[in-house]
């Protein structure tokens, strides 16, 4: 049976909701081929796998132990490339975050098989097919995989998780022992914990129009009034305005929220390679030239600090009203 | 240290895309290739590494045709001291026949770390530098934007969704190189005027069959000619009433 493996990412013990994208596109692949879907989650005891089913997963095989409860490379790769080779599955597909990123080429090195990177569809016919950017946005393509098993890593945001209900029973699976060759020995939190711009479906980002770091209070209360995320142009970043983590563009972050928020953003065109697939776009920009507003769908020439505290207390009035 | 650096001949960010007749590849003419942004951190990294250590080697190489030899000078001229092109007409967007090659070329090179860019900018495929380290069974620490080397063991911060992994390895390694890591420095008149005399050995390869084929190549959907609300605070309400209820995205 053509099965499929969606790798599931935890994080302290919470599945998260990129997962269930990847259970979704893996459900494409599944009924195209008449096979089913495995979820496989590698964690420490006692993540929260309930719900699973309900995206999609006829089963949800967990390799649990107290090492694993951060990611850990070479030990999440093995065990992984042994579920694939047990299972023979046809494909397995991973959310193209941080751990995917690192995690769906070692899995496919470990294979000697095809790997498509960041896709933002699957497809099944006869074969799978792929479809995903290239040139930062600038062009699409569509690939087909010739070789089985594949690994896909699948663009966050690109797919929306469908409910699908399946058994989802949950299944513990053997894990392979081993010491990794490189360890992570901490994860650093910062003091507080703010939204990831890669994970928000709202980001309000803020340029160089904000002329100062100070006045990104007025980026910050606009985005907790969206409850959206704060992102930042390369400009303010690599001015020490604000932490790389933020910026969002070619060398940053490429990000598909449902509402991308510009201000006193340009629009340059390495800034538009990371959000152009937003589904909404406003530009808030005193230049009525500025080219964000080729791609926004809403704008408002004007002044920032004039504009953005009263769309702060707009925004407020309509979501609690 | 011996140190290579891994660095891919890619489109300006700037360059304006177009795709050539045969629909499945881009027009190259007129359009100006660079070296990948990411490699420009790995190189540098490689150089200030050897630079605090007094001694060591930088060594820079490229799967590519002839042209990836301007890409290996321009890390060259930064202040790497040779070149080795793996030289093919074509690239593939399947990254295990290219990891391939380097791998096979980096084996016995003697490296302590072989450095890659965490993605190029042309594919995002950001596997070759994970694939290579697995294919070699070397430690890999992936999009590090920080790294202490003493003796024989590393430390590198690699960036995650709301943090920070921290992750330690022994060297010989493979690693990544994110936005972040260090300041590159511009290759000074001297260094281009030096790179043209560094040697540079090119090697045919022959890469094995890619496992993707692409099907097509098309434009994105043009996105929906947007409106300009209106001018100033004055255009906040209208604002609001499309977001809420035109784009329902409120
Ligand atoms: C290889 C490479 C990679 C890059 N990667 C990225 C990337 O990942 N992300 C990224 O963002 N950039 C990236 N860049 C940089 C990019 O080219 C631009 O320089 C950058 O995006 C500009 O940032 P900005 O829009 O904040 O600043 P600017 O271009 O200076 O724009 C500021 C804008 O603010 C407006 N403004 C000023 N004052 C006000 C006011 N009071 N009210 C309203 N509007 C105001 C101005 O009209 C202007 O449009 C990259 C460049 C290169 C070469
Ligand atoms: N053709 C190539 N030759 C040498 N190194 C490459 C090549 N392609 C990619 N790389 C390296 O692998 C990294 C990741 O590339 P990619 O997997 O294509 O996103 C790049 O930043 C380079 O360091």
């Amino acid at each position: 049976m053509p099965n499929v493996l969606a790798i599931l990412e935890q994080r302290g013990g919470n599945i998260k909701r990129v997962s269930h994208e990847v259970l979704t596109a893996a459900r494409v692949l599944a009924d195209g081929m008449g096979g089913g879907v495995d979820g496989l989650v590698v964690g420490g005891p006692g993540v929260a796998t309930e719900g699973l089913g309900a995206f999609g997963a006829d089963k949800v095989l967990v390799a649990s132990d107290a090492s694993l409860t951060n990611y850990q490379a070479d030990r999440y790769a093995a065990i992984a490339a042994d579920q694939v080779r047990a299972g023979s599955y046809a494909a397995a597909l991973v959310s193209a975050t941080a751990l995917g990123k690192d995690l769906a080429p070692r899995l496919a090195a470990r294979l000697a098989c095809p790997f498509a990177s960041d896709v933002t569809a699957v497809k099944y016919n006869g074969g799978i097919t792929v479809t995903r950017p290239l040139y930062a946005g600038k062009a699409n393509t569509t690939l087909k995989i010739l070789a089985s098993p594949c690994v896909i890593s699948v663009r966050s945001n690109a797919v929306t998780p469908v409910a699908n209900a399946k058994p989802g029973t949950v299944e513990s699976v053997a894990v392979s022992a081993g010491e990794p060759r490189a360890r992570t020995v901490e994860i650093k939190q910062p003091e507080r914990v703010a939204l990831d711009v890669a994970e928000a479906s709202i980001i309000v980002s803020g340029g160089r129009g904000l002329k100062g770091p100070e006045h990104f209070a007025l980026i910050e209360d606009l985005a907790n009034a969206l409850g959206g995320a704060v992102g930042a142009s390369r400009a303010v970043v690599d001015a020490g305005w604000r932490p790389h983590a933020e910026q969002v563009g070619q060398t940053g972050k490429t990000v598909s929220p449902n509402l991308y928020v510009a201000i006193g953003i340009s629009g340059a065109i390495q800034h538009l390679a990371g959000m152009r697939t937003a589904k909404t776009i406003v530009a808030v920009n005193k230049d009525p030239d500025a080219p964000i507003f080729k791609v926004a769908d809403y704008g408002i020439v004007g002044d920032l600090f004039e504009v953005v505290p009263k769309l702060t207390e707009e925004i407020k009035k309509a979501r609690d009203g | 240290m011996k140190i290579a650096v891994c660095v891919k001949r890619v489109p300006d960010s700037e360059a304006r895309i177009k795709i050539d007749a045969s629909g499945k590849a881009i027009d190259e003419g007129g359009v100006k290739f660079v070296l990948n942004p990411y490699e420009e951190f790995a190189v540098e990294e490689a150089l200030k590494l050897n630079e605090a250590a007094g001694s060591g080697e930088v060594v820079v190489i490229s799967v590519g045709n002839d042209a990836s030899q301007e890409t290996i000078r321009t890390a060259l001229a930064m202040g790497a001291d040779r070149g080795v092109l793996l030289k093919t007409e074509h690239v593939p967007l399947d990254p295990l026949p290219v990891a391939k090659v380097l791998a096979a070329e980096l084996a016995d090179g003697g490296y302590d770390l072989v450095l890659f860019g965490k993605l190029a900018i042309d594919d995002y495929s950001h596997g070759i530098g994970p694939m290579v380290a697995e294919l070699l069974e070397l430690p890999c620490v992936s999009a590090i934007s920080k790294l202490e080397v003493s003796g024989d063991k590393g430390k590198a911060e690699r960036e995650i969704e709301g943090g920070v992994e921290v992750v330690e390895f022994p060297l010989p390694a493979v690693l990544t190189a994110d936005k972040g890591l260090n300041e590159p420095r511009y290759p000074a008149l001297r260094g281009i005027m030096l790179a043209k005399k560094k040697p540079l050995e090119v090697k045919d390869v022959t890469l094995e069959a890619a496992g993707l084929e692409m099907l097509s190549l098309s434009y994105p959907p043009e996105r929906k000619a947007g409106r300009i609300v209106g001018e100033g605070a004055a255009a906040v309400p209208a604002l609001v009433e499309a977001l809420k209820n035109e784009a329902k995205v409120l």
